[in-house]
């Protein structure tokens, strides 16, 4: 790695891992209780959200926008609770109405309003930007121990790892009720812990995850890294520590494998562009569960039990 | 404006792709019923989201064999291949996996859409592809639709139609009653896979009006709002299949009206307009209907209350009670009961009182009547007149009141 990798690649790389994994904490227990696809639905619901927001503000800022598509995330939780109990609709199809309907909504509005003067477009919200993280001011290793030029480290890799810290708290603290409400509910509301809370937080966490990682690296890793990790890590162990330790491994390597991938594959081939850094981490996630699914050592289930155990 | 693009009176372009939207929106709710009521709704997502790459691939394939890369048929064959590999793979993972089938299709559809994403770059840096405008596949386009393209999502919806029509029996009682479809010889997973393929196709004619994003809304939205209408499945179908075509003809046309309004988001806006006025106001399952039988069974509820009372002798305080009486013709206004009133009360209390004995007495009988007390319903109107005085011989006539 010559001198050029850390001011071009280190940050883009460090970033794409930290949305990662903060990506795929949250998903093994989304995993485990079915609700996958509210990853899904809350990346798509991600786009109004951050539209509304510079409507209201007139400006791009990291903060109007993360506040803007969190809102969003909540009004889409929330709109799929009422939709399902309020018209007795099952979850997968309430969720369908909601977020198809709001990425609709987001799209129109975007559409309609002068955002000729600022980056924001539809495709940005789907590949994000992660080569254009870079850190300029870095001349080489020596840099990480120069605070002029950390000063002038993408912002983005602090806010990412804010985000990733707390939901590693997060998870560490609530680890016990979260991991009993998920494989035994009926148990866990026998001991008196508040179920449907633990399942808002969850829904709450995945949320945070899912905009902070947004704003780095956009749409199309936040849902293949919700889902694609923990589902490969599931097929690897019984253990639910086990599997949340594989899904971390599975996640940095598709991030760290799929930019460099991206970066350099297409010049190995003897092209000259680089290739979306987003969708290659995406892909590679996908070849990381493949393997999983064909050759995972608990890949038809547990031996003798059909779930895992905590 | 508005009132020429509903007439399709805004000029060719704008009537061709009203027809060509109309007609997606029927095929796509009439398949998308079938999925629905399967309860795999969200399996759509994954068929969209899985034909970028095919996309992309024919594109460079076109391009490879000196074509135009931005043949409108050739990128379909090519969205429908890989979309019926997604399905595959979806069907794979949940079948030979551990995986439940959420966790499969949101690793399909992301994992494809990652690689649509990354073949996109690749033909962005090809010198035929700068201006290949693939992208607009993402989200659909209609501007400038060529003739062939409008003549081919026609005839694609209509082929669609006509197999749906074809299949209608065996997929209705498969969507409806499967182990009623299975004991009647049914092959449960050929008739799903036959509903999914509908559904693909619809996708794949959807790309070019509403996008690879958006095509998931007509197949959910128009089921779910046709199913606050009916219980009956071929009424459901058809009424998804009337929503989803309002739904892409009002989209198309308001689109029409000016320039900055996509197509594809307006024809979901309208679907999900016609979905909230249904989930307000359907008879059966909706939130105005809901609203007033929880209003009729509190009037029941306080009247039944107030009778009681006054049959003990005693004033009714509650206003609201007082209103409901009031209003009945039972008291008058000071809250004295009328004489139809004393009847009333009367009656209320005798109802009251062989309630109760029927709760202390045992056998099956009297054990169902007691498992059907609301507290609102009367006796009388369960048990012939023969048990009632049955019933009664075995009362004490309750104490200060003459019947």
């Amino acid at each position: 790695m010559g001198a050029e990798f850390v001011p071009l690649s280190l940050t883009p790389i460090l970033i794409g891992t930290f949305a990662a994994i903060a990506c795929a904490l949250p998903g093994n227990f989304l995993i485990l209780r079915r609700q996958a696809l509210i990853g899904d639905a809350i990346s798509h619901v991600v786009l109004p959200g951050i539209v509304v927001a510079f409507l209201v503000t007139g400006t791009v800022a990291a903060l109007p926008m993360m506040l803007g598509a969190g809102a969003a995330a909540l009004v889409a939780v929330a709109g799929i609770e009422a939709v399902r109990r309020l018209g007795r609709i099952e979850p997968g199809a309430a969720m369908g109405v909601v977020f198809t309907a709001m990425f609709a909504g987001g799209v129109l509005l975007l559409e309609r309003s002068d955002t000729s003067s600022v980056h924001l477009d539809v495709e940005h919200a789907l590949m994000g930007n992660l080569e254009s993280l870079i850190w300029l001011d870095a001349t080489g290793w020596g840099s990480l121990l120069d605070p002029a030029a950390l000063a002038y480290l993408p912002p983005e890799l602090g806010r990412i790892a804010v985000t990733l810290a707390v939901i590693v708290v997060l998870l560490a603290v609530f680890w016990r009720p979260l991991a009993l409400a998920t494989f035994d509910e009926g148990f866990a509301r026998t001991l008196g812990l508040p179920v449907s809370l633990i399942g808002l937080g969850l829904v709450a966490v995945a949320a945070l995850a899912a905009v902070a990682a947004f704003d780095a690296v956009g749409s199309i890793i936040v849902i293949a890294m919700f889902i694609c990790p923990p589902a490969a890590a599931r097929l690897m162990t019984d253990r639910l520590g086990v599997q949340v330790a594989w899904s971390v491994v599975f996640a940095t390597l598709s991030a760290v494998l799929g930019y460099v991938l991206a970066g350099y594959g297409p010049l190995w081939l003897g092209m000259q562009d680089a290739v979306s850094a987003a969708g290659m981490i995406a892909a590679v996630s996908g070849l990381i569960l493949a393997v999983a699914a064909v050759a995972g050592p608990r890949r038809h289930g547990a031996a003798g039990a059909g779930r895992a155990q905590s | 404006m508005l009132l020429d693009a509903l007439t399709l009176s805004l000029g060719y372009n704008a009537t061709l792709v009203a027809v060509g939207a109309t007609l997606l929106g029927i095929a796509a709710g009439v398949t998308g019923t079938f999925l629905y009521l399967r309860k795999r709704a969200l399996l759509s997502d994954a068929i969209s989201h899985a034909t970028l790459p095919g996309v992309g691939l024919a594109f460079l394939v076109m391009v490879a064999f000196g074509g135009d890369g931005r043949a409108l048929p050739g990128l379909l064959v090519g969205s429908a291949l890989s979309a019926a590999l997604g399905l595959i793979l979806v069907q794979a993972l949940t079948r030979h996996t551990r995986l439940s089938e959420d966790a499969a299709i949101g690793a399909v559809l992301s994992v494809f859409f990652g690689a649509g994403i990354v073949l996109l770059t690749v033909i962005q840096t090809l010198p035929s592809g700068r201006q290949a405008g693939l992208d607009t596949l993402l989200l659909g386009s209609t501007a400038g639709m060529l003739r062939g393209d409008a003549l081919l999502i026609a005839a694609g919806g209509a082929l669609v139609l006509a197999l749906v029509l074809l299949l209608r029996r065996p997929l209705l009682m498969v969507a409806f009653d499967p182990d009623y479809a299975l004991t009647r010889g049914l092959n449960l997973h050929r008739l799903d896979l036959a509903a999914m393929g509908l559904v693909l196709a619809v996708t794949v004619v959807g790309l070019k009006v509403v996008g690879l994003i958006l095509i998931v809304a007509l197949l959910i939205i128009p089921p779910v709002t046709a199913r606050f209408w009916s219980d009956r499945a071929g009424t459901v179908v058809a009424l998804a299949g009337v929503f989803g075509g309002v739904a892409g003809y009002v989209g198309a046309a308001l689109s029409a009206t000016a320039p900055a309004l996509p197509t594809g988001p307006l024809i979901v806006l309208a679907a999900f307009a016609l979905f909230v006025v249904s989930l307000a106001v359907s008879p059966s399952r909706g939130l105005l209907a809901a609203l007033l039988a929880a209003r009729a069974t509190r009037a029941r509820v306080h009247l039944r209350q107030g009778l009681v009372t006054l049959g003990q002798g005693l004033p009714v305080h509650e206003g609201y009670t007082r209103r409901l009486l009031t209003r009945a013709g039972l008291t008058r206004p000071d809250g004295v009961p009328t004489e139809a009133g004393r009847a009333a009360a009367a009656a209320a209390l005798r109802d009251e009182a062989r309630w109760r004995l029927l709760r202390r007495e045992t056998g099956t009988e009297a054990e169902a009547l007691v498992a059907r007390d609301d507290g609102l319903t009367d006796l009388a109107g369960l048990l012939t007149p023969d048990q009632l005085r049955a019933l009664d011989a075995r009362m004490a006539r309750p104490a200060g009141v003459t019947p």
